[in-house]
């Protein structure tokens, strides 16, 4: 016999945790929503031509944050370039050549921690080795700091979409003779490339919006600067400095920032998903 | 049938030992593969079939705990020596692997993976080379005008007869066909047993199947292993109709696995 309370029970139980998910859905979603009316409410307005053709003004005068864009996008360039690469030969090794010894599962451990390291202290570990010596802020400081937040991310990216490579791939490929180095270049990261580039992408999106690594290495500038070795305005620190000032006009600029910070981020996750899942609906 | 009975073997396992770690897979294997012949490993899941047919291009040296010893006599050299050189030999003795392998490239490139690691062809030779090997494995009519495309958008068949293309576009003398239609509909299946049939013109094959009426159909020897044991090996007809062990022939007629 079918026992109905049993059923009934199961029934009870699936509609109780399909609400309780339901509302923590709703509950994360609220504060998103509100956080993002917020911005655009304030951020929209400030959001001017200007902002893209002044620098940062002093108070009282009419200005933009020309010089804190181009400082942000030239170290996240720069962070980008130096991490990417190392991280994602880091993960190669890990995924392709970690089976046995005691580097890899080492490697692995130091890295777990990197990536969960409060990124303030990357900022000071830079001031230390770095900008203590030559005595002066700088964006290359700003970008190593960047770059260090960078290599945790890709390396376990690179690692975990290499390890959903099946191991069929790899035997068909050595099956016909070619060598590990050819198998890793030419078929397994080739299989892994779609999820790697979701990685980056989240990776920049991650350093994109960093303050605390900058303060102690980069600063600010309120000059335009192209100059890597001088100390460089960047929108995180910008919108610090002038969120946290009395002058009316500053706080506008400060929320323009914030919007093209959370905008950017925005479209940066939204590629990555897309990418992501058209990778994996052709596999 | 011992190894003395094969006219021409092309390959002749001697002694054979096989392990995972302590656990002893293989136990005393002795068998001849005919040349130009298909023999057929069949036995219930865990037998070892699997584990002998990838002794023989050292598939198992991907991974650290497995060891092979014994002799593969293959054109009068051990292959399970030590100082055999691994690519050379799988150049000599390619595999198809249970579920399709495409790589991530297009179907001509999947093509002149394998031969570009061995052979310095110019262009012209290349498109030659693997219009010959798709047209060997059945599939050119359906990809010829597609050949840029990737070769993971291939139905399951298709891609299966992908890789039968790639392993054989490298001219090896034995190729190695790991239950090469389990992953298929029975229609995909035809077109591969009747591709083996013209295969074996020019290749030694050796097929493990699960499929006793597949192994009935296209091989003509056919080896019958249980734990790790082989306990009959003949010609097809014979071990199909008229088995010496008592075992065979339980399995054969599914009184038992």
């Amino acid at each position: 016999m079918i026992n109905l309370n049993l059923y009934t029970r199961r029934r009870v139980i699936n509609a109780v945790g399909l609400t309780v998910s339901l509302l923590a859905m709703l509950f994360g979603l609220f504060w998103l929503c509100w956080i993002l009316f917020t911005l655009l409410d304030h951020g929209l307005p400030a959001l001017t031509s200007v902002v893209f053709t002044q620098m940062t003004p002093p108070p009282g005068s009419s200005g933009g944050l020309l010089n804190a864009i181009s400082g942000s996008l030239m170290m996240t360039v720069v962070g980008t370039l130096i991490g990417t690469p190392i991280g994602i030969l880091a993960g190669t090794y890990l995924a392709e050549f970690g089976h046995r010894g005691w580097m890899a599962p080492l490697t692995r451990f130091i890295n777990d921690i990197l990536l969960s390291a409060p990124s303030i202290v990357i900022g000071l570990f830079v001031y230390e080795i770095y900008v203590v010596h030559v005595k002066h802020f700088s964006g290359w400081a700003g970008a190593m700091a960047l770059a260090i937040l960078v290599i945790p991310i890709v390396i376990r990216t690179t690692e975990n979409m290499l390890r959903l490579v099946p191991s069929t791939l790899r035997e068909a490929a050595a099956a016909l003779g070619a060598p590990q180095w050819k198998i890793i270049n030419f078929v397994t990261l080739r299989a892994a490339r779609a999820g790697i580039i979701t990685g980056v992408m989240l990776a920049v999106a991650r350093i994109s919006g960093e303050t605390a690594p900058l303060l102690f290495t980069s600063l600010n500038n309120q000059f335009w600067n192209s100059n890597m070795d001088q100390p460089m305005a960047n929108l995180p620190v910008v919108i610090f400095q002038f969120a946290m000032s009395p002058y009316e006009d500053w706080q506008r600029l400060a929320w323009a920032g914030a919007l093209l910070i959370t905008l950017s981020v925005l479209t940066l996750n939204i590629l990555a998903r897309v990418l992501f899942r058209q990778s994996a609906t052709t596999h | 049938m011992t190894v003395e009975t094969i006219a021409n073997p092309k390959v002749v396992v001697k002694d054979l030992n096989f392990y995972y770690g302590n656990y002893r897979a293989l136990k005393d294997i002795n068998l001849s593969i005919a040349e130009k012949m298909v023999t057929a490993f069949i036995g219930p899941s865990g037998c070892g079939k699997s584990t002998l047919l990838r002794t023989f291009n050292r598939m198992y040296q991907l991974y650290p705990k497995q060891k092979a010893t014994g002799e593969i006599i293959l054109d009068g050299a051990n292959i399970l020596d030590p100082k055999q050189d691994l690519n050379m030999l799988r150049a000599k003795i390619g595999m198809v692997f249970q579920k399709p392998t495409p790589f991530p490239m297009s179907i001509y490139d999947n093509i002149a993976f394998g031969v570009k690691l061995y052979e310095d062809l110019s262009k012209h030779d290349m498109e030659v080379r693997v219009e010959w090997a798709l047209k060997k494995a059945a599939l050119w009519t359906e990809v010829k005008d597609k050949l840029k495309q990737s070769g993971t958008g291939l139905s399951g068949g298709q891609q299966q007869r992908l890789c039968i293309a790639r392993a054989i576009a490298v001219k090896p003398q034995v190729l190695l066909l790991d239950e090469p239609t389990s992953a298929l509909d029975p229609i995909s299946t035809a077109h591969i047993e009747k591709l083996i049939d013209e295969l074996k013109e020019d290749f030694t094959i050796v097929i493990v199947t699960h499929n006793l009426q597949q192994a009935a159909r296209v091989a003509d020897y056919t080896a019958y292993m249980y734990l790790g044991d082989l306990v009959e090996f003949g010609d097809t007809p014979t071990v199909f109709t008229n088995p010496k062990r008592k075992e065979t022939e339980d399995y054969i007629t599914g009184r038992f696995g």
